[in-house]
């Protein structure tokens, strides 16, 4: 066995594909990193940064509600606008919603909903994909005609159209939501990483391992799985900034992440409500910043295809 | 020829049948079609005769053959709202759908394509960097964020057009004289939706044209054709042009369709009335006929689509039908 070198632990191996994660990350364009970075510094410091509650209306000071209502005491005050049109306050810096909560703090909060459902949704799309991709591009003709046209179907239906059926029936919720990306996302990667699979199998390393009598576990764990990881992230970091807006779309149909949370899409179908009045804040800064997420995924994402893949680079 | 046909039918009819079983098994696995009409805790009796109407009290394999059966026969049920047949208002819809979708195409090809192609013959120039920046905002910025701005600025500050419905013409089967009037009528209403719905995918045809450009520029036979001393003008204009065009059409073509089916969001905004609408009211009306019906009619468009696409292209390409 010494001739060829696939005696080392798993755990190694797991610990080299981190690190070579991270090393990816060098000369990576700045502007997206830094503005991920801090779009997940405010997610994660939510509760410590943001000026108010995300569900509790903003209580106003004596002279607002005796300026509005003419009381000295009146529980909160909706739809202020931001601090530098008439009538804004500096304390809501983006003005407040139609039940007097802070706009500011509950897009902090939104981040955390927008990340944490995209990111793990395409995590485990991406974990079953992987692995059905890998079993149909190596474990021979049967399994690679199932899945392969399992995958064809599922990837028929528009994403939306196949998560908005999803959703009809499990409701709105956080997880369902995640769920629903993660089912309407798999067959992406496995459509690609069986392609991969099918030109690595064919390659020395593989043909010497099997000689070698290394079990097919063994084999799609040491050389299949680590080789197809750069075709895995680079759809990972594009379809990213697909679930996010799939998220938002759902949160807007009301089947997405139910109120009181401050989903963006939630709160941009909410200011809806009031554009006619002249209230554009209120839907135009959540817009806002799912663009400014979507924008940096994807410019990160754009990077990443262009470095791991050679043949990109002098496009 | 015919044996590549067959062929690509045999497997279009696979892909469909695995599609509408993937969805029968899928909306039983991962919840309950009743659980949408009926709260959770709704008296036991109404639960059961629900479970009844539709037909969910049989057992799974039953309840397969005749949705199977149902589907083969053209039936896409009835509406639990507007006790309807499914069939009958989705193609009361779909003319709407379809003039939001054209207009959304000849837009996303109007911004997509000229623009792919400068970036293409003038890479890395001024031009690219510009083509780059409009491809990233298109495919970041959602559409219906973009129809919201759209609202803001020409429906609401400068009141140029309107923000609400499709207009007062309308296609009826019934009425020749509407069939062609409909197309060309209430382009105001038409205006915002289109280019909200156009937006996303401009960027997109601007990426393939450009990489379609691409591939073509680099292929040997328009090294042979620079060779040969042909000016470049007639280079691009009579042989890069043409070759690139039938990927980029292609996509085109799909996304035409998937234009047509995923405007959900953004009809629901301009209240256009159209397939993406039924599906929304589907929802909020706790409809799930409603819901699956236009799913399924999406699903079918498509998957006849990508059956005319391979067809098409065996019959321009004999390399493609012969490799298969």
């Amino acid at each position: 066995m010494a001739t060829i070198p696939i005696g080392t632990s798993p755990t190694i191996a797991i610990s080299r594909v981190a690190r070579r994660s991270l090393g990816i990350l060098r000369g990576a364009p700045v502007v997206p990193v830094l503005l991920l970075g801090l779009l997940a510094l405010v997610a994660v410091l939510a509760p410590v940064i943001a000026p108010h509650g995300k569900l509790d209306p903003v209580k106003p000071t004596r002279e607002q509600c005796l300026a509005k209502y003419g009381a000295a005491d009146c529980p909160y005050i909706e739809n202020v606008p931001p601090f530098w049109s008439h009538g804004g306050k500096f304390n809501t810096p983006l003005g407040t919603d139609y039940l007097g909560r802070d706009v500011l703090s509950r897009l902090m909060y939104g981040a955390r909903i927008s990340l944490v459902v995209a990111l793990t949704g395409t995590l485990v799309a991406g974990a079953i994909g992987t692995l059905l991709g890998v079993l149909a591009g190596y474990m021979g003709v049967w399994w690679d005609q199932i899945i392969m046209r399992v995958t064809d179907a599922w990837l028929t239906l528009p994403s939306l159209v196949f998560a908005i059926l999803l959703s009809s029936v499990r409701g709105p919720g956080l997880w369902n939501v995640v769920l629903i990306l993660a089912l309407v996302f798999w067959s992406r990667y496995s459509r690609a990483v069986r392609g991969e699979v099918l030109g690595i199998r064919e390659r020395d390393f593989v043909k010497l391992a099997e000689i070698n009598g290394i079990g097919k576990l063994r084999i799609i764990r040491r050389h299949l799985v680590p080789n197809v990881m750069n075709t895995v992230m680079v759809l990972f970091s594009l379809q990213v900034g697909v679930a996010v807006i799939i998220e938002a779309s759902l949160s807007f149909l009301g089947v997405g992440v139910p109120p009181p949370e401050p989903s963006w899409g939630l709160m941009m179908a909410q200011g809806r409500e009031s554009l006619m009045e002249g209230k554009w804040w209120l839907a135009v800064f959540p817009g806002l910043c799912i663009t400014m997420l979507v924008l940096s995924v994807n410019m990160l994402g754009d990077w990443l295809r262009v470095r791991l893949d050679p043949h990109l680079r002098n496009r | 020829m015919r044996k590549y046909v067959l062929v690509r039918a045999l497997y279009s009819v696979v892909t469909l049948w695995l599609l509408v079983t993937i969805i029968f098994g899928l909306v039983r696995l991962t919840g309950d079609p009743v659980g949408m009409k009926a709260e959770a805790g709704a008296d036991a009796a109404y639960v059961a005769q629900l479970k009844q109407n539709w037909g969910l009290d049989r057992s799974l394999p039953r309840q397969y053959l005749s949705f199977i059966g149902n589907l083969l026969r053209g039936d896409f049920g009835h509406s639990f709202e507007k006790s309807l047949p499914v069939r009958d208002i989705y193609f009361e819809r779909l003319p709407n759908s379809l003039k939001l979708g054209f207009a959304a195409f000849v837009i996303s090809i109007v911004l997509g394509v000229p623009l792919g192609m400068l970036s293409a013959l003038k890479m890395h120039s001024w031009w690219d960097n510009a083509g780059k920046l409009i491809a990233l905002l298109g495919l970041s910025m959602p559409g219906f964020f973009v129809g919201l701005v759209l609202i803001i600025v020409f429906g609401i500050e400068l009141g140029w057009l309107p923000v609400l419905g499709k207009g007062r013409s309308a296609f009826v089967a019934s009425e020749p004289a509407t069939w062609v009037t409909f197309w060309f009528r209430d382009w105001g209403h038409l205006a915002m939706p289109a280019f909200a719905l156009g937006w996303y995918f401009s960027g997109a045809m601007l990426r393939i044209t450009r990489s379609g450009m691409l591939d073509v520029l680099g292929s040997d036979y328009i090294k042979l054709v620079r060779l040969k001393g042909v000016p470049e003008r007639m280079v691009i204009a009579k042989h890069a042009l043409k070759n690139s065009m039938i990927p980029i059409l292609t996509f085109a073509g799909l996304n035409l369709l998937i234009m047509v089916n995923v405007a959900i969001v953004i009809e629901v905004i301009f209240n256009w009335p159209g397939v993406g609408q039924l599906l929304y009211d589907g929802l909020s009306n706790r409809d799930f006929p409603m819901v699956q019906g236009v799913v399924l009619m999406s699903g079918l468009m498509i998957v006849v689509l990508n059956f005319t696409i391979d067809v098409l292209y065996g019959y321009v390409d004999p390399r493609i039908r012969l490799s298969r």
